[in-house]
């Protein structure tokens, strides 16, 4: 427990808003921690309900729960019954929870529905300010708006349901700051990449990462997303990033965002959440956006990763607690030490993802498909994160473009991030992905290999069937 | 949800000293189309299992484990309740462990599953004396922060919330929060996106 002893304009933003929800402090060094946006989907909710069912509860706030369907959906045809008694039932389960707890749901019906992460900033759901949870670890995405987002267990969804609270210790705070331009072909995904790769997969345990400095200035929202989407995949449960004119604009006029001078009352409000000079925080690191070049994983975990140009590590270089684990990755990856990762042969491309599926994500990969085509032993899929990204990314053409260029054009879901669905790799195959993580079996096959990197970079090396520097693949074009 | 003490637990050990064990490598996504927990016991490490024959949880001697002896940044990854959910319908009731994701800890504080902390050499220690004689009883006391096996005693550790709620009895945290119902309410009319940013 981080005692909080600073000055009121000493507070960062993440001080701020958990004062803000803090409803008690327990003996204990816990806090019971106000939740102002409670997101749930199929997976890890119904023995949540079961619980609520079980001890004659309600949802205590069901106007602060919205519900959507996404990691079980099949993206090829999302024709009901599922030929997967198993999603469909899940399916049934989240309908029939929702139509009793009186919670909306965003359902295949519904043009709203899509990744949970991709839903709730898109809906303006996602506000700074605001404590938000999730039963999925990739909540931290929401953090790009500056607000605290963390993943919660099932448990936990529990409790939030019926008293839209949960007790929390108070971590520490780490800025971890970038400065400076992005060079072409460098992506969000490339920064958050090299940070997960410097700081490692345990680094952030027990810290809030505020991603500050001029490169994450510069961008979009929907990159903020991308780099506070990985976080967790740092060890910290939360990422954010002070909200801006940038934030504000983006949730104007959004469905769930506040109207007329309330919209005006709020933006004022957020505006003063965000860290100030002063400031305090627990730790600081600082890296400089020249360092940075398209980064590729070559293992599995999201750390071992290496700049598109370098080599692969030597076993003998790392650190000797370190090196049975790198054993471990390059023998289940079949590479080996010292290697380039260029030119490694892939089989399948995903583009997709709460990471990565949203419309600039796919303006990006268009950008780099037109004109080319799918490497003939390639098997390359599309998948929006939402079926407004779909509508969007058809009005402008884009699906025509990835299908002449060779790639499946999808419906929107999680897909083979996490292959809950039909979406597998086969055997050993190996993909190009522009998910979050490369964890042994994650793609669904017990033996299949990710390889994670930006959209611009899997849209490239599905072209070219082996992984490709998106800076000379874009020269060549 | 009975509530119960967890003061100490004695059970046989199960050494898994890998680091960056992720919860799909605990429990593989497939295994989570379910609507409740049952039967994920059986399916733990199912795919570390099947490529190697010689995963503990593939040995004989210690399907009667009871206390799992993990490596750093055990249960890392997703927020999935099924890792330690299949871990504890596998027979697992407490890990001793170099460190652990937070999620994952959480979880099993949810679960009244003890996630203790151990030095690195003293878990490589206890995983040598545990594979030379998988029968030895080991015992895990949380209000003595000591793990003994055989002759040996290590300290272990845990943030005191967490220890507090095993050893009162108050680990499950919903009745906890329910009594707070009107200060929850209240609060929630402080806040500025619940009241219409009237109070900014």
């Amino acid at each position: 427990m981080v005692k909080n002893t600073l000055m009121p304009d000493q507070r960062n933003l993440f001080n701020k808003v958990w004062d803000l929800h803090t409803v008690r402090d327990l003996p204990g060094g816990q806090t019971q921690l106000l939740i102002g946006l409670h997101l749930i989907h199929e997976v890890t909710s119904p023995q949540a309900f079961e619980i609520l069912r079980d001890r004659g509860l309600k949802v205590a706030f069901p106007q602060r729960t919205v519900a959507t369907v996404d990691h079980i959906v099949p993206t090829a045809s999302q024709a009901r019954p599922f030929q997967d008694s198993l999603a469909e039932q899940m399916m049934s389960a989240i309908e029939k929870n929702c139509r009793d707890f009186g919670v909306t749901l965003l359902d295949l019906k519904d043009k709203r529905q899509g990744i949970v992460h991709v839903v709730g900033p898109e809906q303006g759901l996602t506000q700074p300010g605001m404590t938000i949870v999730c039963g999925d670890s990739h909540t931290s995405t929401h953090g790009a708006f500056g607000s605290i987002a963390i993943g919660i267990g099932t448990s936990n969804v529990a409790e939030v349901l019926a008293t839209q609270t949960m007790f929390l210790n108070r971590p520490k705070v780490r800025r971890v700051v970038v400065n400076g331009e992005l060079a072409p072909g460098v992506y969000a995904k490339d920064v958050i990449l090299f940070i997960i790769q410097k700081l490692g997969v345990q680094g952030g345990v027990g810290y809030a990462y505020e991603f500050a400095g001029s490169t994450f200035d510069a961008m979009s929202m929907e990159e903020r997303m991308t780099v506070c989407n990985m976080s967790i995949e740092g060890g910290a449960r939360c990422g954010y990033i002070n909200p801006d004119e940038k934030t504000v604009e983006y949730l104007r006029g959004r469905p769930f965002a506040p109207k007329g001078a309330e919209f005006e009352r709020a933006a004022s409000w957020w505006l003063t959440l965000a860290s100030g000079d002063d400031a305090v925080f627990d730790d600081e690191v600082v890296f400089t956006a020249d360092e940075i070049e398209p980064t590729v994983t070559w293992g599995i975990t999201p750390a071992q990763s290496v700049g598109i140009s370098q080599p692969l590590p030597k076993v003998a270089e790392i650190a000797p607690d370190e090196q049975k684990l790198i054993r471990e990755a390059l023998e289940f990856m079949g590479l080996q030490e010292g290697q380039p990762i260029r030119g490694t042969k892939i089989d399948v491309a995903f583009i997709g993802s709460c990471t990565n599926s949203r419309i600039s994500d796919l303006r990006e990969a268009a950008r780099i498909a037109e004109g080319h085509h799918v490497a003939p032993h390639v098997r390359a899929i599309v998948v929006p994160g939402s079926q407004l990204v779909r509508d969007q990314a058809m009005s402008e053409g884009l699906h025509t473009i990835f299908e002449n260029a060779g790639f499946e054009w999808r419906e929107a879901g999680c897909s083979m991030c996490l292959a809950m669905n039909p979406d597998k790799l086969k055997g050993r195959e190996v993909c190009a992905s522009s998910s979050n993580r490369n964890f042994k079996g994650r793609q669904g096959s017990p033996t299949g290999r990710t390889l994670l990197m930006s959209p611009a970079m899997v849209a490239a090396a599905a072209i070219e069937g082996v992984v490709t520097d998106i800076r000379e693949f874009a020269a060549m074009a | 949800m009975a509530i119960s003490e967890v003061k100490t637990v004695t059970a046989s050990g199960i050494p898994l000293l890998l680091d960056d064990i992720d919860t799909d490598r605990i429990i593989p996504a497939r295994f989570l189309r379910c609507v409740s927990f049952d039967g994920l016991g059986e399916h733990a490490f199912e795919d570390d299992r099947l490529q190697d024959a010689s995963h503990p949880f593939n040995q004989p001697q210690f399907q009667n484990a009871g206390i799992l002896l993990a490596g750093r940044n055990f249960g890392c990854g997703s927020s999935r309740e099924h890792a330690p959910q299949s871990l504890m319908r596998w027979g697992i009731k407490a890990i001793v462990a170099e460190s652990f994701a937070e999620i994952f800890f959480g979880n099993c504080g949810s679960l009244g599953i003890p996630a203790v902390r151990a030095s690195r050499a003293d878990l490589e220690k206890l995983a040598s004396l545990i594979s030379a004689d998988p029968s030895t009883q080991m015992t895990l006391d949380l209000q003595q922060m000591k793990l003994r096996a055989g002759k040996m005693e290590v300290s272990v550790s845990m943030p005191d919330s967490a220890r507090e709620a095993l050893v009162t009895g108050q680990w499950d945290y919903l009745g906890r929060l329910l009594s707070a119902a009107d200060q929850i309410s209240a609060h929630s009319a402080k806040v500025p996106y619940l009241n219409g940013f009237q109070s900014v």
